[in-house]
């Protein structure tokens, strides 16, 4: 077990270490950093100098080898356009992005648990066809769709029918004022739901059929206890275990969808920040937020491996 | 009496007719037993002739409508509502949304079309590679793709659009003119999901390897082309057939995702994407017509190819009776 979690740890070191040379060759190359020192009159001396400072005369490997030795110290250098420290900056906005993740990731799992055992356990009646139909076309939606029209919807139709309409994220509003955020994150929520819940319900439904369909879910009826015990106590356990591998990969998968639901609602978070900044060539702070997100990524790969091994005994990492 | 025994020993004799015996039992080819699959599969063929609408409307709408129609400014008529002249609406500099859609339809389907191809031939050679020499080469090729695959895919579409959106020549094709992002998108999306293509190649050929039919192969004398051509790939190609028809609606999305963000295809061209890149900011002033029927043409097409894709999955598994 221990030399597994070593051997893991070291190959998700080694990926990060792939991963972040490619993206610092590709970012180098993406980005111009001295795109916004041509503006204005500054000289050629000016110029070089500034170059000079950045470290930008130096060979790409060397300027590499810079960042990650600051890296993984957890400096990541300066915002070429905020001047502002990187990490302070991403500091500002990983809380609502975690609020808004962590938010999204309990309404998906508490819907897709209920949805999901409702629609086995009610196989093919009008509940679970309509709940299949719904999850083919739901898992279909690319999710601007859902984030434009839940936006049409409840905050502009709302608005002008003289309902009590909810907010965009249009106006400024405060962020430590609870009513105001729960107000806020009902709709980014949604939109970021939706699609996830819809995938997770069909995994769930089938696994639940297949595990309803043993042995010992009979001999557990056949002594005599309630079918909601049943369900909840014996076929839920087992029928989960897929799902949670799933969950667990897909997690900081959603920082990705977040750009988009972040965007549409002018959501303070990481996935607007990192659209934001690589729209103004802000290399340091489109590094360090890539860097942030595939280390999350590979953490929890591992995570999940290793939950998995406590979860179902049957199950042994080599 | 005699006659109508002998008209009673005649039914079981009707029955028992041999040619009868022989249509049934006539050996069809796995292709054919597929297909037959696949034409009993509901939402397949229900998928199929949605698609087959859509790409119809696209092409015939094209005769009804001018690539200058979609293209034509009139800042007069701007964000009108759709109304019998413009059916469905106008945009924010005046241009007829239905013509757009028509020719931008066109650009979307083309782009995840050759960007499907794109990541088929990467994930192919890749996966391939990785399996069949084994080995280092294996493990190379594996820990690259995983690296790929920790990153999402927007933040890759993100900067890669940046990295080729830089230097954006028009092309002439077909004597049509396009802005030249159509295909530094083709290239984004192709380069950024060819990944599971590979792993899915990579592990069939790892399988396929240590079957009997492949030993058997080998002890006649066929040599290792032989092998990979007549034996591997043929069994890996119902598994390449169906991510790539999985892979198209995932190219459409990622198109729609990039070209909303504003990185896509650059206007004039247009594309279901970039349609709509304007729409959050025109949603606060009641704008709806400007994302609803993208949107619409983009879920339709996603929709169907979906379809489509899980009917050739369950058609391909020769395991599957579900629809025999």
């Amino acid at each position: 077990m221990t030399t597994y979690i070593i051997r893991r740890l070291i190959q998700g070191v080694f990926i990060l270490f792939i991963i972040t040379i490619a993206a610092f060759g590709l970012t180098r190359k993406a980005f111009d950093p001295m795109a916004q020192y041509t503006l204005g009159r500054i000289s050629a001396e000016d110029r070089a100098r500034i170059r000079a400072n950045l470290g930008l005369d130096q060979p790409i490997p060397v300027q590499y080898f810079k960042w990650l030795g600051l890296a993984v110290r957890g400096d990541f250098g300066y915002s070429a356009t905020n001047h502002q420290p990187v990490s302070e900056l991403i500091m500002q906005r990983l809380p609502q992005t975690l609020v808004l993740m962590v938010t999204s990731e309990v309404v998906i799992i508490l819907l897709s648990v209920i949805l999901g055992i409702y629609s086995a356990v009610k196989q093919y009646s009008l509940f679970d066809n309509i709940m299949t139909g719904l999850s083919f076309v739901g898992y279909s939606l690319p999710i601007f769709f859902i984030a434009l029209m839940l936006m049409f919807i409840f905050a502009v139709q709302f608005k002008e029918w003289d309902l009590p309409y909810l907010p965009t994220g249009a106006d400024i509003w405060d962020f430590s004022d609870p009513r105001e955020l729960a107000l806020h994150l009902i709709l980014p929520v949604a939109s970021l739901s939706i699609i996830q819940v819809a995938a997770y319900t069909r995994y769930l439904r089938s696994s639940m059929l297949e595990v309803l369909s043993q042995d010992y879910i009979r001999t557990a009826r056949a002594k005599g206890l309630m079918k909601s015990a049943v369900i909840m106590r014996h076929a839920l356990k087992n029928a989960a275990l897929p799902i949670v591998t799933l969950i667990g990969l897909d997690v900081p998968f959603l920082l990705g969808g977040a750009i988009v639901t972040e965007t549409v609602y002018s959501w303070p978070g990481m996935g607007r920040l990192f659209w934001q900044q690589a729209g103004r060539g802000d290399y340091p702070t489109v590094m360090a937020i890539l860097l942030l997100v595939a280390t999350a990524v590979v953490v929890f790969q591992i995570l999940t491996d290793v939950a998995y091994t406590f979860i179902d005994p049957r199950i042994r990492l080599s | 009496m005699s006659t109508s025994e002998s008209e009673k020993l005649a039914i079981p004799r009707l029955a028992f007719d041999p040619g009868a015996a022989e249509s049934v039992s006539a050996p069809l080819s796995p292709g054919q037993l597929a297909w037959r699959r696949f034409r009993r599969h509901k939402m397949a063929m229900a998928g199929s002739v949605g698609l087959i609408l859509v790409i119809f409307f696209i092409i015939v709408g094209s005769f009804f409508y001018s690539e200058k129609d979609a293209n034509r400014v009139d800042v007069v008529h701007r964000l009108t509502p759709p109304s019998t002249t413009n059916y469905f609406g106008t945009d924010s500099t005046g241009r007829d949304l239905l013509a757009r859609i028509i020719y931008g339809g066109q650009i979307s389907l083309f782009i995840g079309i050759l960007s499907v191809a794109l990541a088929l031939i990467l994930g192919i050679a890749v996966g391939g590679l990785a399996g069949y020499l084994g080995g280092w080469v294996d493990i190379i090729l594996m820990r690259f793709t995983e690296a790929a695959l920790s990153i999402p895919s927007l933040f890759l579409l993100i900067i890669l659009g940046k990295l080729f959106g830089s230097e954006i020549p028009t092309l002439k094709f077909l004597d049509r003119t396009f802005s030249g992002s159509v295909i530094v998108v083709i290239l984004v999306i192709g380069l950024t999901s060819w990944m599971y293509l590979a792993r899915i190649v990579r592990a069939n050929i790892l399988s396929l390897r240590e079957m009997d039919y492949v030993s058997a192969a080998r002890a006649l004398g066929a040599g290792n082309l032989r092998i990979l051509v007549r034996h591997l790939i043929p069994n890996t190609m119902m598994a390449i057939i169906v991510t790539a028809t999985l892979g198209l609606a995932q190219a459409i999305i990622s198109e729609a995702y990039v070209s909303f963000l504003g990185l896509g295809v650059q206007p004039p061209t247009a594309s279901w994407g970039n349609l709509m890149d304007q729409s959050i900011s025109l949603i606060q002033r009641g704008v709806w017509w400007m994302w609803v029927f993208p949107s619409l043409f983009i879920v339709m097409t996603i929709l169907f190819t979906n379809f489509i894709g899980d009917g050739l999955r369950d058609a391909f598994d020769p395991r599957s009776t579900r629809h025999l």
